[in-house]
């Protein structure tokens, strides 16, 4: 195996509690409860031995990271730690006053989320009302403080046809970077495929719009795109590569190469609060499972592409080919290739389909 | 760039020094660029009030370089850093 290089990136989902329901959201089924997550103290010290550890940028994510209330401290922890600070929100739970301290803490940069670009479709998909008009004031504010923005628009088959005005509004919001996030179907959203999936159209039509809007908007709106999974014939380089160049670290402090890998029944996953980051980094069981390219089944072990995309995304194998070493089949090379797209066909075909909102447990012991 | 244009980091965009793979790197939104010298060099100079020429004097004069020379090697670093808005110019 080649040499493990420190990571870059670190997720931390420092809650799973979300005022949004949102049908694709990436966190697993089993939510965590707020009395499990971990506290102020704990997160100052992962964020100390991530740095210690090489981490250069920190995610913070959930759930909804706002809604702890100390949000400033976590952000002002991770800033005295030596962390790049980018906060991923939904924008519900912050305020003017909690955005000016959120300066004040050092916050460098925000990414915020778009469920839709009208309040009917984002606050249907959010199933949070006046979300939408929350949102807006949020992003107001945002650039009265004059934070760096990042207007990450979710898409998939409902809101596919609103790209447009989405690029429109980063360029309103006085963003400087867009994520245009074609959902992929991990978490909540494998439960949403046939609500979510796009049209072979709709994917075609969004990488056009993509390529044009790029062209366009050059030097003023940097795009990053991330197309429709299912309808492609290449895997996506999933994580950079699993246990490369980031890891993420849950609510109650499991610590995991990407935030689907609890789906990979096989694996266990070390706690943060039990062992020193650097540890499960380079020795964690779970990290070193699909390292490098020693565990690759064929096609992906004879392949040239091996070390370009290390056979796409482990859970995706998993969730669809029930092997999480099996090449994802998203790959024309793999031989469950031709169902995934006869799939997705079907998924976007089946205009009835309900959303299934994500949701926290109920409280222990109660009915 | 111009020797009038005036180069400025723009917000959440900042050098940092990373002690682990003891390098100076740019951090910016979702992005760690290592630097090389030069580009170390160049970065540390942008103040947002001085023009690019003044920067490659500066520099051309600290190392014995043409400042022509240096704003041909750092030509193609400063423009990718100005597309991806890491960088931005005020004429």
């Amino acid at each position: 195996m080649s040499t493990v290089r420190p990571p870059i990136a670190m997720l931390a989902e420092v809650t799973h509690r979300c005022p949004l329901a949102c049908p694709y959201c990436s966190n697993p089924l089993e939510l965590t409860r707020q009395e499990r997550e971990l506290d102020t103290a704990t997160w100052a010290d992962i964020f100390r031995q991530a740095a210690d550890l090489g981490v250069l940028q920190l995610h913070l994510s959930g759930g909804e990271p706002a809604s702890r209330r100390d949000l400033v401290e976590l952000v002002a922890a991770a800033r005295e730690a030596g962390l790049y600070v980018n906060l991923i929100t939904s924008g519900i739970g912050l305020t003017e006053r909690r955005l000016r301290e959120l300066d004040a803490a050092g916050l460098d940069h925000v990414q915020l989320s778009l469920q839709g670009t009208d309040p009917a479709t984002a606050d249907e998909i959010g199933g949070y009302r006046g979300g939408f008009a929350r949102k807006m004031q949020v992003a107001g504010w945002v650039a009265e403080v004059g934070f760096p923005l990042t207007l990450n628009a979710v898409l998939h088959r409902r809101n596919l046809h609103q790209l447009p005005r989405a690029i429109d509004m980063a360029l309103e919001m006085g963003a400087r970077r867009m994520e245009v996030a074609t959902v992929q179907f991990h978490g909540w959203a494998i439960e949403n495929r046939a609500a979510l999936m796009p049209t072979l159209d709709q994917a075609r039509e969004a990488t056009r719009i993509v390529a044009e809007a790029r062209a366009r908007l050059k030097g003023r709106l940097v795009i990053d795109y991330v197309p429709a999974d299912y309808h492609e014939d290449l895997p996506k380089r999933c994580m950079g590569g699993w246990g490369t160049t980031g890891l993420n670290i849950t609510p109650e402090g499991l610590v995991l190469p990407c935030h689907a890998a609890q789906t990979i029944p096989h694996l266990t996953f070390d706690r943060v609060t039990e062992r020193p980051l650097r540890e499960i980094w380079y020795d964690g069981a779970a990290f070193n499972a699909y390292r490098g390219t020693e565990w690759m089944q064929e096609p992906c072990q004879s392949c040239d592409r091996r070390e370009v995309d290390f056979g796409g995304c482990r859970c995706q194998a998993m969730a669809l080919v029930g092997d999480a070493a099996a090449t994802d089949p998203v790959c024309g090379k793999s031989p469950h290739h031709a169902r995934i797209r006869a799939q997705a066909v079907d998924y976007a075909a089946d205009v009835e389909a309900p959303l299934v909102y994500r949701r926290m447990p109920e409280r222990e012991g109660v009915e | 760039m111009t020797p009038e244009d005036i180069p400025t980091l723009p917000r959440g965009v900042r050098l940092h020094f990373d002690r682990v793979r003891e390098a100076w790197v740019l951090l910016a939104p979702e992005r760690a660029i290592t630097l090389d010298a030069t580009g170390h060099a160049i970065l540390s100079e942008v103040d947002g009030a001085r023009s690019f020429g003044e920067i490659t004097q500066t520099l051309a004069e600290r190392y014995n370089t043409p400042p022509e020379q240096i704003a041909t090697d750092s030509a193609g670093f400063l423009d990718a850093l100005r597309a991806r808005r890491f960088l931005d110019v005020r004429p």
